[in-house]
């Protein structure tokens, strides 16, 4: 009826068409010319820090270098039953032979071992030597007795186990290392208690960031009401003490707490020269946990104040005034009028700060000792150091969904509608 | 300028009193000069003036959200300079009415109630009464949040908030501000009923003159920190005591002259157009001095040979207005005198460029002070 001839069914344009048709390729033009000028940037962010981040969060799964290096050996081990107590039969030492005289020549026979080295220690040196010795060995149909002459490793059936368990392409080894946990030969079962660690890193990261969160919640809330109350010309000037620190290079700012906080340091002087600490009874503040949430909450503070007080700003002064106006004391008016409806500057603020320190990695590297690091210093000695990237990505993967569960959670409870960033 | 004493109806101890108040945010001017100002229990005063003329700063001081530098308020009887606000018990209503966007229309109205720990269904009852008052008690309002209610909604949640907890005194400053003309007039006469009806006393700031004739019972006109006139709607505006009032409150002609002679409440006026009148005198300081002459355009008379001063205005303009036809004349020398006629059967046809008499009765004609 919409056409105005009475004939019912879609509407059409102009020109015989149907509307919702010319309306999708008119809208086309305009999305094509909006994705073009946004091109540039969009290439550049798949390229630069997507593709990187999916390349790393795949390597926690990636195995392929077991079956590509041992290819033969892989099959002769399928029938193997890596329980039975013995180790395989001849035909998988022949295959095993054939496998490491390919590797020997391209050299991927150490890569094979520093990658099974991490399920079982030890590996790695037993497949150096077999390397220098593979080509002398002869294929007389006892080259079981052979390879364990060798290295008795080869004798062993735990050895094989591992091969034969990490022969898949892909692997979920690098994840059940993240949470103290291996690959048996009776299937998954829980790290020796001491070599457990990851479980116990991540629960202290989500402890110190929840503290830190926290402490600068607890800082900042009396900041912000302030910077927002007190007249514009005042609290432009306090605001620049607030900025400030973010303008002044991290290092410089964590390296400053260190002069102040060690147990030669100023506060610690000043507490002796006082007389409240004797000498021989410093206080150690840093190096350790204490350390690292002084120096955190010192540097996460202005992601809190900024959204409290950009929140804080909008509610306008007419409410507490009402507040009063009918009868409330400053405290009720504050905490039932104007406290409610400053929190969605504290869940913006809260879950900005939380998310930051989680992932923190300097500040804990630098003032947290032993006791005060994350799991974010693990992730980066995996990384640069022991160059475990399969573990390392593991630990992201984890850390990035433990992440996304605590927002979906915050989502739920506070209801992400009622976070305001300004 | 200022008359107090003649005119508080009440007979009793003034209600609300304001004692040579004075207030300064700088410390170098004053805000508010030498308030003197009784209002009696049960009046709706206003405080009516242009913006920045001390009226709301007033408001603040009464509420308490503002600290007198000098002088002295009295509610009831009882100093109230250092009580502070919450302890008052004087109702407010604001001007973009300040309901807790995050609570709903019956937590808004219980607020003041359980602050003052009345027992649930004590509050629930007076929830009930005070919104079925402002004709919001029906059940679907109860629970919506004010951002869910229109403009005029909101207005009569306010209200309804600062009646709940039956206060002597309720403060509304602006309150209509927001609301759109016609909603504007209606919650006018709603808020002038409500007030007959409770018998609070009702001290109302606005700078919308016709709101102010419309509600109260006297309107203390403020402009420069002073009270300028304080008297009953009426007579503010048939007998202005000085040129700002007369200009303030309605529509007004000035004509300006000198004063030659003087007797009897009557002066005579020399206009700067070279003609001399006859006028009421009210502000003017004697012979010599430069009056101005107040006349309202509704009381001038078109060819009527009777009226006693007798002048030549040309025509300029001429408005239809249906009600009224509104003339814009020229009159000794200026050109903005305005002449409402009224658009009655024997009205006078008048043409563009005519020059027609024009004349007044002396009593409608004030000589006041020179603006």
């Amino acid at each position: 009826m919409a056409n105005g001839e009475g004939v019912s069914g879609p509407i059409l344009a102009a020109d015989g068409r149907p509307l919702k048709q010319s309306l999708a390729r008119a809208l086309r033009m305009q999305k094509m010319r909006a994705l073009a000028l946004i091109a540039p940037l969009l290439i550049f962010i798949l390229v630069t820090f997507a593709a990187p981040i999916a390349d790393m969060l795949f390597r926690s799964i990636e195995n392929s270098i077991v079956p590509a290096t041992l290819p033969l050996t892989v099959k002769a081990l399928e029938d193997w039953d890596d329980a039975s107590g013995k180790p395989p039969g001849e035909e998988a030492f022949a295959a095993l032979h054939k496998d490491l005289l390919v590797a020997v020549d391209a050299k991927a026979h150490t890569k094979l071992g520093s990658r099974l080295n991490y399920e079982q220690t030890g590996i790695a040196s037993l497949l150096r030597k077999t390397g220098r010795h593979v080509k002398r060995m002869k294929e007389d149909g006892n080259l079981a007795a052979q390879f364990a002459k060798v290295h008795k490793g080869w004798a062993d059936p735990e050895t094989w186990g591992t091969v034969k368990r990490f022969s898949g392409s892909h692997t979920s080894g690098y994840f059940l290392n993240a949470v103290d946990a291996r690959l048996g030969s009776g299937g998954i079962e829980a790290r020796p208690d001491n070599e457990r660690i990851y479980i116990f890193l991540f629960e202290r990261t989500l402890f110190l960031s929840i503290v830190i969160t926290v402490s600068c919640l607890l800082i900042g809330y009396p900041v912000a009401f302030l910077l927002a109350t007190l007249p514009m010309r005042t609290s432009n000037v306090l605001m620049i003490l607030v900025l400030l620190p973010f303008w002044t290079s991290l290092l410089v700012r964590t390296s400053a707490w260190k002069v102040l906080l060690q147990q030669q340091g100023v506060i610690n002087d000043t507490l002796v020269f006082v007389g409240l600490v004797a000498d021989d009874a410093r206080l150690a503040m840093i190096n350790n946990q204490t350390g690292t949430i002084i120096a955190m909450t010192h540097i996460l503070l202005p992601f809190m104040i900024l959204p409290l007080y950009s929140v804080m700003r909008t509610i306008p002064p007419s409410y507490m005034r009402a507040a009063k106006s009918l009868g409330a004391t400053d405290w009720t008016a504050f905490w039932r009028v104007y406290f409610p409806q400053s929190v969605p500057g504290i869940g913006a603020g809260s879950i900005l700060v939380f998310i930051l320190s989680i992932g923190y990695y300097i500040t804990p590297e630098l003032v947290g000792g032993t006791s005060g690091t994350f799991i974010s210093n693990r992730i980066a000695y995996h990384i640069s150091s022991s160059l475990n990237w399969g573990l390392a990505a593991a630990l992201g993967v984890i850390l990035l969904i433990v992440v996304l569960v605590l927002y979906w959670l915050y989502d739920r409870i506070v209801g992400i509608d009622n976070v305001k960033l300004g | 300028m200022l008359a107090i004493g003649d005119i508080v109806p009440d007979q009793e101890r003034a209600f609300v009193e304001f004692d040579g108040v004075q207030k300064s945010y700088d410390g170098e001017t004053l805000v508010v000069k030498n308030l003197n100002l009784e209002i009696a229990r049960g009046e709706f005063l206003t405080m009516l003036g242009p913006s920045g003329s001390g009226k709301t700063t007033c408001l603040m001081m009464l509420a308490g959200f503002e600290v007198a530098t000098h002088g002295q308020i009295s509610l009831g009887g009882r100093p109230i300079n250092n009580i502070p606000p919450h302890k008052r018990g004087i109702g407010m209503v604001f001007q973009n009415y300040a309901l807790f966007p995050h609570m709903t229309i019956a937590e808004n109205l219980a607020f003041p109630l359980q602050v003052r720990r009345m027992s649930r269904a004590e509050v629930d009852e007076k929830v009930q009464r005070a919104l079925d008052m402002v004709q919001m008690g029906g059940s679907e309002f109860a629970g919506r949040r004010p951002a869910q209610l229109s403009g005029g909604q909101q207005q009569r949640v306010a209200l309804a908030r600062a009646l709940v907890f039956e206060p002597e005194l309720v403060l509304m400053d602006e309150p209509l501000g927001a609301l759109d003309k016609q909603l504007r007039e209606h919650m006018q006469f709603e808020i002038k009923h409500l007030h007959e009806r409770l018998g609070v006393t009702v001290v109302y700031v606005t700078h919308d003159q016709s709101e102010a004739l419309t509600m109260s019972d006297r309107i203390a006109v403020f402009n420069d920190g002073v009270i300028q006139q304080l008297a009953t709607p009426e007579d503010l505006y048939e007998r202005p005591e000085n040129a700002f009032v007369a200009q303030f409150i309605g529509e007004n002609n000035k004509l300006d002259g000198m004063v030659t002679a003087f007797a009897d409440r009557e002066a005579r006026v020399h206009l700067d157009g070279a003609e001399e009148i006859g006028a009421l005198a009210v502000n003017c300081r004697g012979v010599g001095f430069r009056t101005m002459l107040s006349i309202r355009p509704e009381r001038v008379l078109i060819a009527e040979p009777s009226a006693p001063n007798q002048l030549e205005g040309r025509v300029v303009e001429l408005i239809y207005l249906g009600d009224h036809i509104r003339c814009r004349m020229e009159v000794a020398g200026r050109d903005d005198f305005i002449v409402k006629i009224p658009n009655s059967a024997k009205h006078s046809v008048l043409k563009v460029g005519e020059t027609i008499p024009i004349g007044w009765l002396t009593s409608d004609c004030r000589a006041l002070d020179a603006a």
